[in-house]
């Protein structure tokens, strides 16, 4: 019971009018930055990140578990009305939940995702609860060999599970082991990288880096590609729900749920294997199979709750590990540094008030989010019609302003801008950019872990595997290398795909993604990282109506026999 | 020899187009219909989709003028692509639709209208809703 205690306290904590007035601004910023593709809750929380520093940590963390809880929410209404998904999380839900918005049931398609994500938001949010402490005892348990070994799983899941090609994600990662490492050697004092800088011996601020990559990258990305044929948005009114929706509904948000906190635990968790693990298993367990591909309700219902649960599942590491497991939880892992609180396993010990004051506040901003969500999904949408020019010029504005504001020198925009070419470079070839943000972040983690232990055991490697626990994460980490290796082989031999085999793919579906955003491609590019997956999208989704606006032709046709073509070939490929 | 119209889907727009037909059936010139974007929006209310594009040509079609419709989206304002239409089609006569605007609207916004009217090198004739 002193879980339930200590919870209550964290009630009493964020239900002050402050911390609810945070929490409230956090599910908005967190709808609106869901609702918009190419802008995600992690670039979000970089923002925002330097304009917290007067809050009281408290304050800000609850605001921005709002804006993570928020992201969600948001991506599912663009992913039914507009067929772009808001948020990579939200890739599969487009699937059917345009095909249902098509046909006339965009509002019961809003409202089993709104629902669904409350209730997987409230039971997720409720297993972490159950699940932390537990972890937190295990955790302490730890030493460093151990911990070093848990992050280079971390490290490697994140690179080799997610995304589809290794190589762009390996390089992802040593680009982000790399900046991490520039500055003073922490056991030695030598300096590192620094290029004869001396404002660089301190290392680079990973806010400005997170800044740099998510908000510079995509703005400049975005400016190099902003002609592009408007979609358009299914009209509909206040989302509402029939009894047979609901009957049809409660189970797959169960299953979802079920799904996505697992997933979201893992390191290489993430929201997109759960949502599509829970698509394909609707698709077989539905008793209207015939549905599927033309506007199934599990289709949205399952997935919608896998994602929101998985978030909820990435706080259980990030909480009592310190271990990000996507790109929001990274930035977030930055903030605690940030504001000088140790992420780890010691955090419930010693920031009791702030982890239960942010586990209630989850669960007061999922009721806020289902409040302002389910009656007002349309006006969210018009949200879209906002042209582009303004939003990034804001979003260049806050992030200039953000990046100067840490340190207050002029040297830090320097950064800024080279780090923002770095990630319009990284999106231009496709690279993700999870890993170099999980990498930077857990860099110096991992290297402080490493030279203590190798201290501890003077210099002999064999102490890196004294303990039992790296042992099995070591071998975790040579199967999750040598996995994917196996299965190519064994496809190999047969040539039809084992584990995507599921993905809707006869013709008519993968032509009716045609006009607007490519959602199977999307998909089956693997791309797991938040902002990376939908310039995909974009790009793939930009390249004909470019075509199409002069010549007045109807390009749907080809373009939708080559995105099969495409899509044929990526799944090879992984 | 044709006639130019500046065409969005809404009353303005609506009352332009019926008025740039009937004119262009009088004079038995072919008329360009002129929609365009921006194309810097997610989602533009005032861009006709290839469905409402299909019906939209197939009333032309049936209204018996020759008709060309013409989608552009350069980038540019609106008023820049129909007088540029106007220019290429050597049109003898621009036709839009004008919408009431206070006049704090316009200072902000500026008038698309009011640009047409201006620069352009033919008669205008602007329709009210």
């Amino acid at each position: 019971m002193e879980t339930f205690d200590l919870l209550m306290q964290g009630f009493s904590t964020a239900a002050t009018p402050i911390n609810l007035l945070y929490a409230f601004i956090g599910v908005l910023l967190g709808t609106a930055v869901g609702v918009l593709p190419g802008i995600g809750p992690a670039m979000a929380v970089a923002l925002l990140l330097p304009v917290t520093y007067s809050l009281e940590p408290t304050s800000a963390f609850i605001m921005f578990a709002g804006i993570y809880y928020g992201g969600m929410y948001g991506g599912s209404t663009t992913s039914i009305l507009l067929n772009t998904p808001g948020e990579s999380s939200t890739v599969i839900t487009a699937i059917e939940g345009h095909k249902m918005a098509k046909s006339g049931r965009a509002a019961q398609a809003l409202a089993t995702a709104a629902i669904g994500s409350f209730v997987a938001g409230t039971i997720g949010t409720a297993l972490l609860v159950a699940c932390a402490p537990v972890v937190v005892d295990f955790a302490v348990s730890l030493g460093d060999p151990s911990y070093l070994a848990i992050i280079v799983l971390a490290l490697i899941a994140v690179t080799a599970v997610l995304g589809g090609s290794k190589l762009r994600g390996f390089s992802a990662l040593g680009i982000g082991l790399a900046i991490g490492l520039v500055g003073a050697d922490p056991v030695t004092g030598q300096q590192r990288l620094i290029f004869g800088q001396p404002l660089l011996v301190d290392g680079l601020d990973i806010v400005v880096v997170a800044v740099a990559i998510f908000a510079v990258g995509e703005a400049l990305w975005i400016a190099a590609h902003l002609r592009r044929k408007p979609m358009q948005t299914i009209p509909v009114g206040r989302p509402w729900m029939g009894k047979q929706d609901w009957k049809r509904s409660w189970k797959p948000w169960l299953r979802g749920t079920a799904y996505g906190f697992p997933f979201g635990a893992l390191p290489a968790g993430g929201a997109e294997i759960p949502t599509f693990l829970s698509y394909v298993t609707e698709k077989k367990l539905s008793k209207h199979p015939e549905e599927f591909g033309h506007g199934a309700i599990e289709g949205v219902a399952g997935p919608e709750a896998a994602n929101n649960a998985s978030a909820a599942g990435t706080l259980t590491p990030l909480l009592a590990l310190g271990l990000p497991t996507n790109a929001t939880a990274a930035v977030m892992l930055a903030a605690f540094i940030q504001f000088g609180i140790q992420p780890g396993p010691l955090l419930f010990d010693s920031e009791p008030q702030l982890v239960w004051a942010l586990i209630a506040s989850l669960f007061i901003g999922n009721t806020l989010l289902l409040l302002i969500n389910l009656p007002l999904a349309p006006v969210w949408a018009k949200l879209l019609q906002l042209p582009r020019p303004y939003l990034y010029a804001g979003i260049l504005f806050f992030a200039t302003l953000g990046a100067y504001a840490v340190n207050l020198q002029a040297f830090d925009l320097v950064i800024l801008l080279l780090l923002g070419l770095l990630g319009f470079a990284m999106r231009r070839y496709g690279m993700p950019v999870l890993p170099l943000v999980i990498g930077l972040i857990l860099g110096p983690r991992a290297e402080e872990s490493l030279r203590t232990t190798l201290q501890l055991s003077a210099g002999d490697i064999s102490g890196l595997w004294s303990e039992p626990v790296a042992v099995v994460v070591y071998i975790i980490v040579a199967l999750v290398l040598l996995a994917p290796l196996a299965l190519k082989i064994i496809r190999k031999r047969r040539p039809e795909s084992v584990l995507l085999g599921n993905v809707p793919q006869t013709p008519d579906e993968t032509a009716a993604t045609d006009d607007d955003g490519g959602v199977a491609n999307g998909y089956a590019n693997g791309d797991n990282d938040s902002d990376h997956d939908k310039e995909h999208d974009k790009d793939t989704g930009s390249a004909l109506p470019e075509h199409a606006g002069s010549s007045g032709g109807d390009p749907a046709e080809p373009a939708g026999r080559h995105r099969s073509d495409k899509i044929q070939n990526e799944r090879e490929r992984s | 020899m044709s006639i130019v119209v500046g065409y969005i889907p809404t009353p303005e727009g609506e009352a332009a187009l019926e008025r740039a037909i009937s004119e262009a059936a009088n004079a038995k010139a072919p008329l360009v219909v002129v929609n365009s974007t921006r194309g810097d929006v997610f989602v533009d209310q005032r861009f006709v989709q290839s469905d409402a594009a299909q019906a939209l040509d197939s009333r032309l079609a049936a209204s018996g003028v020759e008709h060309i419709l013409l989608q552009p989206m350069g980038g540019n304002d609106a008023a820049d692509e129909v007088l540029d239409a106007a220019e290429t089609h050597r049109a003898d006569l621009i036709v839009i639709g004008l919408r009431k605007r206070t006049p704090v609207g316009k200072l902000i916004m500026g008038s698309t209208a009011q640009r047409i009217l201006l620069q352009a090198e033919c008669p205008v004739l602007a329709v009210k809703a």
